[in-house]
């Protein structure tokens, strides 16, 4: 253990060293995120907010609202990752010969790993959570999901583990290991210092409200679908994301596992993943990639979802080939398992192992060939609508294809040989990531952003954004595919060969295209908010859609449905107003909802101190946040009034405003 | 067999070679292979993207076609009932299979041959060059078993003869790459990786990690220097009268960690060291692995270590 630093009692290892107050870049963004975290502050306190915010956000147990709040903590920390990234491009333009750029290695590590942790476990994956919660109870027909509370723990969790990743950067250090915290580097005897553990609590707290909300997910599809949504009924959208979330309950655990036993060997000695006493490294690579390979169609399954419901809304067709694409969905799942090992042929586990997981990947791209046929084909013979969400689906189409290519080229063991770890992969896995799972996600965005506030997003600045992604990607990785072939690795700081300088210039000036993207898709949230009554929807359908999403208003009522529809076909809206359906007028019910709890972020408040109490060994105040959470939890089983009816008369006037609207 | 060679050759070209243009303008040293293992290779990254691009140029035309045809407005018939068709969903489903079965075969096969693990053809008689590779903390060692000698971030290696590399890491995981020479592997502590490979022309280039390792791992570079037999003999002369020795205290020197350091050469060698590392026993009084394995049952405690 680190016997260097010494431990108060009071402080743990806390000290004012701990306060990078001597780096510039550090304190500048340090003075950057205050100011800005006063201003807001300020503004909610003037307008007296607060209370507002507590009662109707915070504390909500509506899934529409925590989706909302999962999709405005992705956003914001795609902020903070594209940040690490643009610094990562900088550096890696001025680094070259004598030049030592402007970030050494302590500080190039963090940014790295940063980037990467952030941008899959607090953009993706909140991102991915944040539509499933808002749309599938939706689609289903349901009123929420099936553990509302759970819900709102699982959002608070996710948050407090990107708060974690943020304290890092002001208070001691992040990881230097790389995106999954690879061991030996991030072994007690190499990495001493508080980052792997910040990375480590950070992850198990985000982890466990992953975790559960994938949970509730899987209940709440099995469990609460309308009446005559049988299973060959749902929504394509809504079968991707029960298969993306029974992946990720069979993979969390093996992380959480890893992440465990790597706790163990940093606090109390043991040798699991050390390089002696019968510790082996490779065994934590192992479990980490058991889930890192799933992980990517936990998030990918549901972006193909995205791109089928707005192909089908956009081509005004059904999906061609429904069945095929279900299947396809499912064999991807059970695929995804058998895979893992591709991340690491070049570790020698022998030709027949890695023939065979080489095999195995090349045949999920037997299935997601499948889908992108069943999109193309989906477009024949429709009329396409080219709004928003319909461009980004032709723009993955286009760029999603290629990466798919890569990756298969990379599923072949000899060529990974001389490619595993080079740029060619980082810049296929950006090629599927941006190209797949980030362009899906504006799709989504867009396609049901008018559905959530009942305005549609400002066109114009739509289109900036989407060219500066489109365009913006492909300045930025095709060079990087380029140097990759040229043979130069990832995570490099410093190169000699002033060749390759040109190539990362391209690359910089692409992000830069990408930054242009990214600052117009704020604009254009902040344009349509002040335009909203210009772009207001009063149908509740704006799209002509064909799923049940969109037979409710915009907003849809906290309840969602007046009445729980009843299905009889698949694309179940569509089918309704074929036969001439009509928003009931009377006859409603007492609707039963559960109640609004303050328990998730008091939960998530006491598991934040307790990470960042066993950072930095504060031993008394992480046994005492451990203490607390225990008994909040135990505490909130004793909550009895946990729901209440919504009176019929109540019913009918919201329905009544909503219909004169 | 030397049909399908002449086949393999023509679909080479025919596909490839405005790929292999348009990649060669920027040089590299993936695709500019001076070993017979990275050539190989490189003709697998060339095969399997022609292969693959027979599918996708198609449906990359076949998206742009119908998303200009059948937009709203556009010439394209509308046909919303057009949902589904079970001969083309036959076909999208099979023209990948197809694809992946050749593929498939490929990789089986090339997986196999060029198992790093699997020795590489040698004229009769000839044993292969054994170098031991040791990634240290951030630079590689080279050991010389036969020659006696051992160098630090150079790797001299004379041309058309097989050799063998035993690669292990004293702390970090690394992977061993030369990318003109053949592909990479780990070089892990406690674990020995092999690589078989051979260089078919005199060649000076660069070779590094591929796996990030912590601080220096930007700088951790080694020239390769490929030469013929003679030049080989005075390169190995040369540093057999560089004077210096590689016993187990510089050894230990060597093991803390330094960056971006320059090339040593040491005229002779303690002989047990690769062993050492690879076992995990360089420190005085720690066990060697095949010690402890024979206690195995009675428990791990070393003759060396202090008593609980």
């Amino acid at each position: 253990m680190s016997q260097s630093t010494p431990v108060s009692p009071l402080l743990g290892r806390l000290t004012w060293e701990s306060f990078p107050i001597h780096e510039p870049i550090l304190l500048w963004t340090f003075i950057v995120v205050a100011v800005l975290g006063i201003g807001i502050v300020a503004v909610v306190s003037y307008y007296r907010l607060w209370g507002w915010l507590w009662r109707e956000w915070f504390t909500s147990v509506d899934h529409k609202k925590i989706g909302i709040m999962y999709i405005i903590l992705g956003i914001v920390m795609l902020l903070r990752g594209f940040a690490d990234a643009l610094m990562m491009r900088l550096q890696q333009v001025m680094a070259f010969g004598a030049s030592q750029g402007y970030l050494d290695a302590h500080h190039y590590d963090q940014i790295f790993t940063a980037h990467g942790t952030i941008m899959i476990f607090f953009v993706a994956i909140p991102l991915i959570v944040g539509l499933v919660n808002y749309v599938m109870p939706l689609q289903i027909g349901a009123r929420d999901v099936a553990f509302p509370f759970l819900n709102s723990l699982s959002l608070w969790l996710t948050v407090a583990g990107a708060l974690l990743v943020m304290v890092s950067l002001f208070v001691g250090e992040f990881s230097r290991a790389g995106w999954l915290n690879y061991v030996p580097v991030a072994n007690i005897q190499n990495s001493p210092d508080t980052g792997p553990d910040y990375y480590l609590w950070a992850l198990q707290i985000a982890g466990v409200g992953t975790t559960l909300s994938a949970i509730n997910m899987v209940a709440t599809i099995i469990r609460m679908r309308a009446p005559g949504m049988t299973m060959m009924k749902m929504p394509v959208f809504t079968w991707t994301a029960f298969c993306s979330n029974v992946l990720a309950i069979a993979i969390f655990p093996a992380l959480t596992a890893a992440f465990a036993m790597l706790l163990m060997d940093r606090y109390v000695g043991t040798d699991f993943f050390t390089n002696d006493a019968g510790g082996n490294p490779m065994m934590y690579w192992n479990l980490v990639w058991l889930w890192g390979h799933p992980e990517v169609y936990v998030l990918v399954l549901p972006v193909f979802g995205i791109y089928s419901e707005v192909t089908a809304t956009f081509c005004g067709k059904r999906l061609f080939g429904y069945s095929s694409m279900v299947y396809a969905t499912v064999v991807i799942t059970i695929l995804s398992y058998l895979v893992w090992l591709h991340h690491f042929f070049t570790m020698g586990s022998g030709a027949s192992v890695n023939s065979f997981f080489g095999i195995a990947t090349m045949v999920i791209a037997i299935p997601t060939g499948a889908k992108i046929f069943n999109w193309l084909f989906t477009m024949y013979r429709g009329q396409i609508r080219f709004e928003l969400p319909m461009m980004w689906v032709v723009a993955f189409m286009l760029t999603f294809v290629v990466g798919g290519m890569t990756g298969v080229l990379l599923a072949v063991p000899p060529a990974d040989f001389v490619l595993h770890n080079s740029l060619f992969l980082v810049a296929h896995f950006h090629n599927v990531i941006i190209g797949g799972v980030v362009f899906g996600l504006f799709a989504g965005m867009y396609y049901w952003f008018p559905k959530a506030f009942g305005f549609r997003l400002d066109p114009f600045w739509g289109k900036v954004t989407f060219w500066g992604w489109v365009i913006g990607y492909w300045v930025a990785w095709t060079p990087i595919y380029i140097v990759g072939l040229m043979g130069t690795t990832r995570r490099v700081r410093h190169f000699d060969d002033p060749e390759l300088r040109i190539w990362f210039v391209i690359a910089g000036i692409g992000a830069l295209i990408i930054l242009v993207g990214i600052l117009a898709f704020v604009i254009q949230i902040a344009v349509s908010i002040r335009n909203r009554k210009a772009l207001r929807d009063t149908t509740g359908d704006p799209w002509g859609g064909r799923t049940l999403e969109w037979a409710t208003a915009s907003p849809p009522p906290f309840y969602n449905f007046a009445f729980t529809p009843v299905v009889h076909e698949l694309d179940a809206w569509h089918d309704m107003k074929c036969h001439g359906a009509r928003p009931p007028v009377s006859g409603f019910r007492p609707i039963h909802l559960p109640r609004n709890t303050g328990a998730g972020v008091v939960l998530a408040a006491l598991a934040l101190v307790l990470g960042f109490a066993m950072v930095w060994y504060i031993w008394w105040l992480a046994a005492l946040s451990f203490a607390g959470l225990l008994a909040v939890a135990i505490g909130h089983t004793f909550n009895y009034h946990r729901d209440y009816h919504v009176a019929a008369d109540e019913v009918a006037r919201i329905e009544s405003a909503a219909r004169s609207a | 067999m030397l049909r399908q060679i002449q086949l393999t050759k023509r679909l080479k070209i025919v596909v490839l070679l405005p790929l292999a243009c348009l990649l060669n303008a920027c040089g590299g040293a993936v695709l500019d292979p001076a070993g017979d293992v990275a050539r190989q290779q490189r003709d697998i990254i060339f095969i399997s993207t022609g292969l693959m691009l027979l599918i996708i140029v198609p449906v990359m035309i076949l998206i742009v076609v119908f998303a200009w045809r059948y937009r709203k407005g556009g010439r394209g018939t509308y046909d919303p009932t057009f949902e589904h068709s079970a001969s083309l969903e036959l076909a999208i489903w099979s023209a990948p299979l197809l694809i992946i079965i050749v593929l498939g075969a490929l990789t089986w096969s090339s997986t196999h041959l060029l198992d790093p693990f699997r020795p590489r053809p040698a004229k009769p008689g000839e044993q292969p060059l054994v170098v031991q590779v040791v990634s240290l903390d951030w630079k590689w060692l080279f050991i010389y078993p036969e020659q006696g000698i051992a160098t630090v971030n150079e790797l001299a290696l004379p041309v058309n003869r097989p050799v063998r590399f035993d690669i292990t890491s004293s702390n970090m995981m690394n992977t061993f790459y030369a990318p003109t020479l053949a592909g990479m592997i780990y070089a892990m502590p406690g674990m020995q990786s092999q690589l078989h490979a051979v260089l078919n022309r005199p060649v000076e280039s660069e070779g590094f990690s591929a796996n990030y390792s912590g601080a220096g791992f930007s700088d951790m570079r080694f020239t390769l220097k490929g030469m013929d037999e003679a030049e080989f003999g005075r390169w190995v002369a040369a540093a057999r009268t560089s004077g210096s020795e590689l016993d187990l205290p510089t050894y230990r020197r060597l093991l803390e960690p330094s960056e971006r350091v320059p090339v040593m050469r040491f005229a002779s060698i303690d002989a047990d060291l690769y062993r050492r590392t690879l076992e995990r026993c360089i420190e005085p009084g720690t066990a060697c692995r095949s010690e402890t394995a024979m206690h195995g049952a009675a428990g791990t405690h070393a003759p060396g270590e202090p008593q609980p």
